[in-house]
């Protein structure tokens, strides 16, 4: 089960496309009342039930953590991935049941910062729509430098810009703009933050430079929900429940083992918050690490894995699960 | 070395470069031996990029020059280091990293200054060398004495004889005096040398 994450039984109130892409979710309580108090950053795991299989996904909120009457979140359709996106375009509307977490933190403000720096890419922008809400309210000092694919594509650059003016910066690909990142990073006041959300490349990008620029890591935030990825099937053996279960193509790991009746903890279900956490007691082939949890060296040492984003590829895996 | 008691004793490490743009270094007295020592691991040109602000004690200033950083500039006294450390951080950008050497109370009013311009206490390298004497704040009249190396210790404001706790405040770069013979004044428990 999901440490620290009671459900939330609620209804969808409102389904909103926004661009040929993104599609925006509400969701009020059943029972009418308040939804719990959240900060910018956080995220919710829905669940969706499609027929007989379960998908979990954490999507990040993206309304005002002072507005608690609606809970939104924003959805970037993919074509290819496992359809969790799929599923919620085509079959939520206004009016359907669902079930989500408790909101949970784990790409927070420091606010002890003189002053927030942003960096969105793509989808990446909707913790940061929560977090300059949040940040706005109390006279916080922000800039955010937001890349899109084409201005049509911006998802809400168009709010921000209105809401915010010149303290929100846009970059669009298509017309070769780009974030002048050395010198963005070079000119900051002592005491500044740095957040960035997006593709995994553009935040290994930011990283890698701010740390060389010499900016400690306690300054460096990042979120970045790793999608599970589809694979061929694999067996493995859960040695304390004593069952042998089978990972299917499109399921993660974690499902595979919540689907044979075991309830691991788990948060984010994106390989980040590491609840999920699992030793390996002994393996016959390849892991797939997919995770920004475990360390380099824990990945070479083929003693843990991350079941919600990792696969496996062998002859037989078996884990203390 | 200093051991760990209770958790909000600080802990001193050994200053190892860091990567960045500028380097400011803040010593006093053995503390510039730290500097010397480091310089040994340090990359080429390193401090060219730095700058050392010194307050003396000992016969280390011409060890410091010899690293021929970009700036080098002697203090006689932390209080008169003080307004021009507090312009250095506020003109700061993102890069500047700091490294604290020598005494306890030159490291502890350098990080509090360090914390109010906005770096975290995690991100600053520090060294202790030299005396083991302690910035130490009297919990009942809150006067501040410098310099305390016994236990008990008077305090220099209200006159109450202090036990000299672990128990550190970083907000206030001191550790707290507590009353040792509150119940019984004519107490005198026995004065040790106990922070040489």
């Amino acid at each position: 089960m999901s440490t620290g994450t009671t459900k939330l039984d609620v209804v969808v109130s409102d389904v909103v496309p926004v661009n040929d892409l993104v599609t925006r979710f509400h969701f009020r309580r059943r029972d009418g009342e308040l939804l719990p108090t959240f900060s910018g950053g956080a995220h919710v795991v829905v669940e969706m039930r499609d027929g007989d299989r379960t998908r979990l996904n954490p999507y990040s909120l993206m309304g005002s953590p002072l507005d608690t009457r609606e809970y939104t979140i924003s959805i970037r359709r993919d074509d290819v991935g496992r359809g969790g996106s799929l599923f919620m375009h085509r079959q939520v509307k206004p009016g359907l049941e669902m079930v989500i977490s408790y909101p949970v933190n784990l790409f927070s403000l420091d606010l002890r910062a003189k002053k927030h720096l942003m960096l969105a890419g793509g989808i990446g922008i909707t913790p940061f729509m929560a977090q300059t809400s949040q940040l706005a309210a109390a006279g916080g000092n922000f800039e955010l430098h937001y890349t899109c694919r084409t201005a049509s594509l911006g998802t809400y650059a168009d709010v921000l810009q209105q809401r915010y003016g010149n303290r929100v910066r846009l970059y669009h690909d298509d017309r070769e703009e780009r974030i002048d990142l050395e010198r963005l990073l070079s000119s900051q006041p002592l005491g500044t933050h740095l957040y960035v959300c997006g593709p995994a490349g553009m935040i290994n990008w930011v990283r890698d430079r701010a740390a060389s620029l010499g900016w400690p890591p306690e300054t460096v935030h990042f979120e970045h929900f790793a999608a599970p990825q589809p694979g061929a099937p694999f067996d493995v053996t859960l040695a304390v429940s004593d069952k042998t279960i089978r990972v299917g193509e499109q399921q993660s790991l974690l499902e595979a083992i919540e689907a044979a009746g075991v309830d691991p903890p788990y948060l984010c279900r994106g390989g980040v918050c590491g609840q999920c956490e699992t030793n390996v007691i002994s393996f016959d082939g390849k892991f797939i690490h997919n995770d920004h949890w475990l360390s380099e060296e824990d990945h070479r040492s083929g003693c843990k894995i991350m079941p919600c984003v990792s696969r496996f590829e062998g002859k037989s895996l078996v884990l203390e699960r | 070395m200093t051991a760990k008691t209770i958790i909000s004793r600080p802990v001193y490490g050994t200053l190892s470069p860091q990567p960045g743009k500028h380097h400011l270094f803040i010593a006093d007295a053995e503390g510039a031996l730290a500097i010397t020592d480091m310089a040994g691991k340090a990359p080429p040109g390193f401090f060219d990029g730095a700058e050392i602000v010194f307050i003396p004690g000992g016969k280390h200033i011409a060890a410091l020059e010899a690293l021929k950083p970009m700036q080098l500039h002697i203090a006689p006294s932390f209080a008169s280091l003080l307004p021009r450390l507090k312009q250095m951080l506020t003109n700061a950008h993102m890069g500047l990293r700091l490294y604290l050497a020598g005494t306890e109370g030159l490291i502890g009013q350098a990080m509090q200054v360090a914390l109010e311009a906005g770096i975290d206490h995690t991100s600053i390298e520090t060294e202790h060398r030299g005396s083991l004497a302690r910035r130490m704040q009297c919990v009942h009249c809150k006067g501040i004495t410098e310099n305390v190396t016994t236990q008990p210790a008077t305090c220099s404001h209200c006159g109450l004889l202090l036990l000299v706790r672990d128990h550190y405040s970083r907000r206030l770069a001191a550790f707290q005096g507590v009353c040792i013979n509150a119940e019984d004044r004519s107490e005198s428990p026995p004065i040790e040398e106990a922070f040489p």
